[in-house]
Order: structure tokens, then sequence, then C-alpha cells
């Protein structure tokens, strides 16, 4: 039965990282914004904090727990881990995009290896802080023209290659390499392989200064000659062109709405923010009046709060999707488009109803607004999932539509 | 000249281009033009020709009879009940069969044909709204339900949709704030073959209009109501035989009221809209119409006029979202086929980027819809998830309509495709108010 509230149970869940973000993350937001490459040390204690919650029961992760879809069994609708991910991050980047990013052993690396590893890997990469690698200096979006190879010399692959844009890439104990075991059999040769940080050959260039999340280091690394053993390689090692790029890609379909709820937390911030700024100035929304009837900045507040709800629903389903089992790649892609340029709109906005004030450092608007714009580019950008939208709805291939 | 000639000579040059155009016999519309514009113009305010109705309580009810409302789920979901489906499924066909053929002679002609409405009330749409022991067929009250009806219903055409579901506004109404007699008198009605032609009218002619602040008033004479003032919009009203208006009343806030067709001061003058057009909308003028004291529904509650307000929002989200749907729907087989500088267009990101944009926004519509009709009947408030749900559609739904147009270049433009109507139709999403209800 259509029900569009969030059961009990996960409120309750979604309170406590709540607490975690104002207690922890936001207390210390400005410091790590202005001190950018400092290692935040307050989470320590909070990765500690929640892996015990983790394992207890009482919370979720903040994704890095990976999204394997086990698959029913179980009769009637789920509101699952999935769920309960997607809303804990929705929390978290509530309180600091830059922060949960940095999260110890929370990186994107351990989403991968959670999400593909076999037994054996799990138990060797547990507990450690896995980050990922993909971007290179000529391969963004366009992650099929990865350069950096792979060559299996007896017991170890040889990795060669630059690997840029790496996130919390200064700071993680593994670094997870995309490369390609065969640069002429395309896709289907690019595979993900498990590279500690003291590995030889993995050389780190340079950490970046960036416009936002600067809590968050962004890592450069050269490989050269770098050697690791062969059972790093994350999945099966055969070159499949028929299943091509699914291994994975199959990360990405499991991350997008994570990234999408990091927008809509972002978003929420921003409006709650700049809804108690203007009551303080006198403006509040009247949802019961037409907009046209009420201030330009109440009508203007409730528009950007109605594509927020349009956002935040999109992710939702599309972590209702796979709790449930069901394909959720279009809706997916729908919620991060929707949410990447949403939250954009609503932070510059937010700064604009918030004016002076909301510009300067005074207020955490202007730096929720420069976070903001990551969330549109990175996890695929806002044109790559308008791309995979319109394939799956056009019954287009990427040759057709390029 | 004076300013009344020179209206005239404007009047008549205006009427002369139409006459000579040969556009109108192509389309083979000059017959259905010729007989909208005498309806149009001919003249004034009409008495309602729904007069003849009368309405006596078959049976007296002791207590109101409500629906039970769906309650509070405990999961997030998004899976319609087998019901639902069923309904749909039926709506759809009906729409695809009988609506869409349809629509653009209703559009050209302003009027619904009676057996399309007819089918309409055989699909059960009014008996949505009645309770079981009226008639009705649905064990629970449902916005959900209502609004998944009325999106299958908005993919066939938004004009005749709103024709049809006119009289079902007046249903719920009565169903969610009439007591025992207003319920005896005017509710069972509507479970019958015959259903009483009605409508909601909130809606009034101002800019800026606010429906919490109408300019159409009530005031007391005696134990009765005395009502003056005008209604905009309103569909078939000229046929109405039974009407809630809101209207101002001295307490300060507004209320719903019970209007038969047949009152004395009532009366219609035709308002073809831009869109909407197979709903015949009209004025419905208020002269001093004297109504009983027991004309005034919920006892005048503030509380539910405002959600008469918000519910009839989400109604009009729900058609919008139908229609929406359709503009998705038919896009993509164009773009498809359309070959320019020797590919279909749909190969081209700016083309493909459109439709990916209409899905995306059509998507979120359709959730924040949902999300305030779930609301509702889990007895939860609503007013901000309606508001929001308003928003969307009223910004999206009328740029998907604009895009629908602009997808088809040219071909948008003219009337062989539906896609010029939809742009007409979608406007209305986010600006009219009343009407519908869920």
């Amino acid at each position: 039965m259509i029900n569009l509230e969030i059961p009990g149970r996960l409120r309750a869940l979604a309170q406590q990282a709540n607490e975690v973000a104002r207690e922890v993350f936001r207390p210390i937001s400005r410091k790590y914004d202005r001190e950018e490459h400092a290692y935040p040390k307050e989470l320590d204690m909070l990765a500690a904090l929640m892996e015990g919650m983790e394992a207890s029961g009482e919370m979720e992760g903040a994704g890095a727990a990976g999204v394997r879809r086990t698959g029913g069994g179980e009769e009637g609708v789920r509101n699952g881990s999935n769920m309960a991910t997607v809303l804990g991050i929705i929390e978290l980047c509530y309180g600091d995009v830059g922060l949960l990013l940095t999260m110890p052993r929370q990186g994107l690396g351990n989403s991968a290896i959670a999400s593909v590893a076999n037994e054996e890997q799990l138990q060797r990469f547990g507990g450690k802080w896995a980050a990922m690698a993909i971007t290179e200096p000529e391969a963004g979006s366009d992650s099929a023209a990865i350069k950096t190879t792979a060559v299996l010399d007896g017991d170890e692959y040889v990795l060669n290659g630059e690997k840029i844009f790496v996130t919390s890439g200064s700071r993680a104990d593994l670094i997870v390499v995309w490369a390609t075991l065969d640069r002429s059999k395309g896709r289907a040769a690019i595979k993900s392989f498990v590279v500690p940080r003291e590995t030889p050959g993995l050389i780190l260039e340079r950490v970046e200064h960036k416009l936002g999340i600067r809590a968050s280091d962004t890592a450069n690394f050269r490989l050269e000659n770098c050697r690791i053993p062969k059972e790093n390689l994350l999945g099966s090692p055969e070159i499949d062109t028929a299943k091509g790029f699914a291994g994975v890609m199959q990360t990405f379909d499991n991350t997008r709405p994570l990234v999408a709820g990091m927008a809509v937390g972002l978003a929420r911030a921003c409006i709650e923010e700049t809804t108690r700024l203007l009551a303080e100035a006198g403006v509040r929304v009247d949802p019961t009046r037409p907009a046209y009837a009420q201030p330009a900045a109440a009508a203007r507040l409730l528009e950007l709060e109605a594509d927020y709800e349009a956002a935040r629903l999109l992710t939702i389903q599309a972590a209702w999707m796979a709790d449930n089992a069901k394909p959720n790649s279009l809706q997916a892609s729908m919620a991060k488009a929707k949410a990447g340029r949403t939250c954009v709109e609503v932070a510059l906005g937010c700064v604009e109803l918030a004016g002076g004030l909301g510009y300067s450092e005074e207020s955490l608007l202007e730096k929720w607004a420069r976070d903001a714009k990551i969330l549109d580019i990175f996890e695929g950008t806002q044109q790559i999932q308008l791309l995979i939208i319109a394939r799956q709805l056009l019954g287009k291939s990427s040759a057709e539509l390029r | 000249m004076s300013a009344a000639a020179r209206g005239r000579e404007l009047g008549l040059r205006a009427m002369r281009a139409l006459a000579s155009s040969p556009t109108l016999d192509r389309l083979g519309a000059r017959k259905a033009a010729e007989r909208a514009i005498y309806r149009a113009s001919k003249g004034g305010f009409q008495a309602v020709a729904g007069a003849g109705r009368t309405f006596a309580a078959a049976r007296k009810l002791r207590s109101p009879a409500r629906q039970p409302v769906a309650g509070k789920r405990s999961m997030f979901d998004l899976t319609p009940s087998a019901e639902q489906e069923m309904l749909v499924e039926a709506i759809g066909d009906f729409a695809g069969s009988a609506m869409r053929p349809a629509a653009g002679q209703a559009d050209a002609e302003l009027r619904t044909p009676p057996e399309l409405l007819a089918q309409g009330v055989e699909l059960g749409l009014f008996a949505l709204a009645i309770p079981e022991e009226l008639g009705g067929v649905m064990e629970e009250r449902s916005a959900v339900t209502a609004a998944l009806a009325y999106e299958a219903l908005g993919r066939g055409d938004m004009g005749i949709a709103l024709a049809i579901l006119a009289p079902a506004a007046v249903a719920t109404a009565l169903s969610l704030w009439g007591d025992a007699e207003q319920q005896s008198r005017y509710l069972e009605p509507f479970a019958g073959e015959q259903p009483p032609a009605g409508a909601l009218a909130l809606l009034e002619d101002a800019p800026l209009f606010d429906p919490l602040a109408p300019t159409t008033r009530a005031r007391r004479q005696g134990a009765d109501w005395l009502l003056d003032g005008e209604k905009a919009l309103v569909p078939r009203a000229a046929e109405g035989e039974l009407f809630v208006v809101g209207a101002q009343t001295p307490s300060g806030s507004p209320g719903l009221f019970i209007i038969e067709g047949g009152s004395g001061g009532l009366s219609a003058q035709a308002q073809p809209a831009m869109g909407l057009r197979a709903a015949a909308t009209a004025r419905l003028r208020l002269e001093e119409v004297r109504v009983p004291a027991s004309a005034l529904l919920a006892e005048g509650d503030p509380a539910a006029y405002r959600e008469c307000v918000q519910r009839a929002r989400i109604a009009w989200c729900a058609l919008s979202v139908g229609v929406a749907q359709a503009v998705r729907d038919y896009v993509i087989p164009y773009v498809k086929e359309r070959v320019a500088f020797g590919e279909p267009i749909a190969n081209r990101q700016a083309v493909a980027f459109a439709v990916a944009d209409i899905a995306v926004e059509l998507e979120g519509m359709r959730l924040a819809t949902w999300r305030a009709a779930s609301r509702a009947d889990a007895g939860s408030e609503f007013a901000r998830e309606a508001a929001l749900a308003r928003a969307l559609c009223a910004r999206h739904g009328m740029r998907i309509g604009a895009e629908g147009v602009q997808l088809l270049g040219g071909h948008g433009y003219v009337k062989e495709h539906p896609v010029e109507r939809w742009y007409r139709d979608l406007r209305a999403a986010g600006l009219l108010e009343g009407a519908l209800l869920v």
C-alpha cells in the first residue's frame, strides 16, 4: 500500500545520525574548512563509536557497508539496509559533507570491497580504510578510457599509470585502483585492484586545494611498476566481453542513491537555516496560501523546498527499490540527477535569500554552497546521469546516443 | 467613434477573419467553431440549466456516513494495492480508447460528449467518494486511490477528465463534510445511474486570488443565507444541478455552501479558457441566492474549508501528472522516428536530455503528489506536502507541456498532434483552485 513516510524504526536511526551531525560535525565544520588538509582527529573516536553501533545492529553505517543484493525469501515489502544507509547519509550530510567523506573506514573503496569482494578478501581487507581511484587526467566520466594498466607477472599484478581525485587517498590504508588488463579489449578488461598504501611504486604526488568539501582530502597518485599480489584483484580476472563493464559499474549503481542522499542532506541544511533566518526577518512560508500571494522570499523558499522534496523522494525511491530487489538503475540516476542539481540550486538560492550574511563566513550557508557543487559532479556528473536516463528511455546504445 | 462602436467593429473584424479561414474547413472544425462561438457569446448570464432537478432524501440517515480512512501504514511503500491496480487499468483502457480519440473534438466544441460522461460514471469514478452504505464501492476512503485514478484519466485528456470528475468533487465534499441530513438528501443520488451534474466552485477572477479570502459573500437573513458573488472557470456550470460554493461568512473565515442548480439568482456564462475546454468552463454568478441554514457544510468549520482547498490542489497535481506522463509517452516515439541531418533526432543530446528532464521532473511530481495524498489518508497534516506538490506541478508541469511542443517543433504547434493541447492544459495545474477533490 502506497505510503511515503519513513517507518518509526528508521526514523529513530536517522535521529541518531542527526545527533552526530549536530553534536560532532557542525561544531568542527568551519574549522576543517579553513584548515584544509588537517586531519579531523575528532572523527577517529566517532568512527569507532559508529562501528560499535553497527556491529550491535543499532545503526547502519555511512554507506561503506556496501550494498549486496541478498534477494527475496521474505514476504512483503522491505525497508532495509539501503534505505537505512541513505537516511543515515542524509542526516550526516545535514551536518557536513566533507567530514562524512573522510570518515575513517567508510570510503568508497570500502563500499566496492563490501559489494564485490570474495570471502577471503573480506577477511583480509576488513577493518581497513579503503579509497577508490578511478579518474585519470584523460578519463573522468569516460571511465572506459582508463589507461592505467595491470599486467600479470607470476603471482603479482604490475600496475602503471596515473590516478587523480582520489577521495581520502592520503589518509586511507588501501586504494582500490581501476586498471585495464588489456587496452584493446575495452571496458570488459577494466578491473579493480586493491593496493595497500605503503606498496612501493604507489607514489602520492599531491593533495588538491578545492572549492569545497575541504575537510576531505583529494589525492593524486602515480603508479610506477607497483606490484600487488594477484589475490588483490576484486571480482573475476576473466575478460568477459559479453558481461562487459557490469562488474565494476555495479558499484556505481549502488552508490548513486548514496551520493543523491548527500545532496539531499546538504539541501535540507540550507533550507532549515534559511527558514530560520527568514523567520527572524519576519518572513514565513504559509503553505496554505498561493505562493504569489506571499513575500517573494517566501515564494522562492517554497520553490526551493519543493525541488528538495522531489529530490528526497526520488532518492528514497531508489533505495526502496534496491531493498525490494527491483532493478533501479533508471531511478538511481534520476535521483542523482535531480538531487545533484537541486542541492546546487538550493544552496546558491539560500545564500541569495540570506544576503550578505549568507555570503559571509559567519554563516555556514556560504560553505554549503561551495560544498554542494561536487555533488553534481562526482559519482557521475549531471550530464552522465541524463545520458544514462535518456539511453534507457529511448532504448539507445552508447554508440547511438553519445 | 464610441468605445462600444469600436468594440463592435473589432469583434466583427475578428469574426470576419475567422469566417474566411480555410483552416477551419480543412480541420472540419467550422461547425464546431460556430457552435462554440455562438454558445460563448449568445449573451450574458443564463439561468443554470440543471434547474429541473429536485433533491429529496430517499431515506433519512441517523448520522453522517463516513468511509473509514486507510490509517497509518508502517512501511515506506510505492506498491499500489490490487484494487488500485485494477481501477487504474480500467481507467487506462478508457483513457486510451475513448478519451484520447475524442479529445480534439471536445476541445474544439467546448463540451464533452454525454456518452463519455456516462462511461466515466460507469467506471465507478463517483463511487470512489461514496460510503458503502450509500451505494459506494470502496471499503476505505482513499485520496491515494483517487490520485491514481485521476492520474490515469489525465493520460487520456485533462479537459474531459475535469468534465467527468466535476460532480465527483461535490460527492467527495458531501462525503467528507456533509451531516446526516445533507448526505441523505444530496449524496445518495451520486451512487445512482444518473448522478447529478455539479461542481465545486472556489476560484474567482482576480489576480493574486487567494481561496482563503474569497470575495463571494454569505450573509444571514433570518434562518437563511444569502450569497452574492461570482465564481470563475467552474466546470460544466451551465448544466449544474448541484454546486458546492466557497464564500466568506460573517465569522471571518470562508465556508462551503451547498447550492441547488434551481436556486433563484444563480446564473452561468460561458468562460472558455486557454485549455480544459472540454469541461465547458463557465462563470457562476450568485445574486442574492437564498439557501437554508442547513446548506453550510461542516457548520462552517474553517479547518474543513482549508482541507478542501488542499485536497483540490492534490487532485490537480494528480491530473497534471497524468498529462505530463502523456507528454512523455508521446515524445519518446516521436523523437526516435523523426529524422534530421540523416539520423533520428533522439541521437542528439540536446533532444535526449530534454526527454530525460521530462522524465526526472515527472517522477518527482508524482512522488510528491502521492506523498501528500498518502498523508491525507493517514490522517496526518498535509498542508505543507500539498503545497510542495503543487509548486512542483505548477512549474515543472508547465515546462513539460512546453517541452512537449518544442520537441515536435512546428508539428507540435499544430493540432495534428495533441501536444499543443497538453501545453494549454498543463498551465492549469498549480493555478486553478477547487473543482476537483481527492
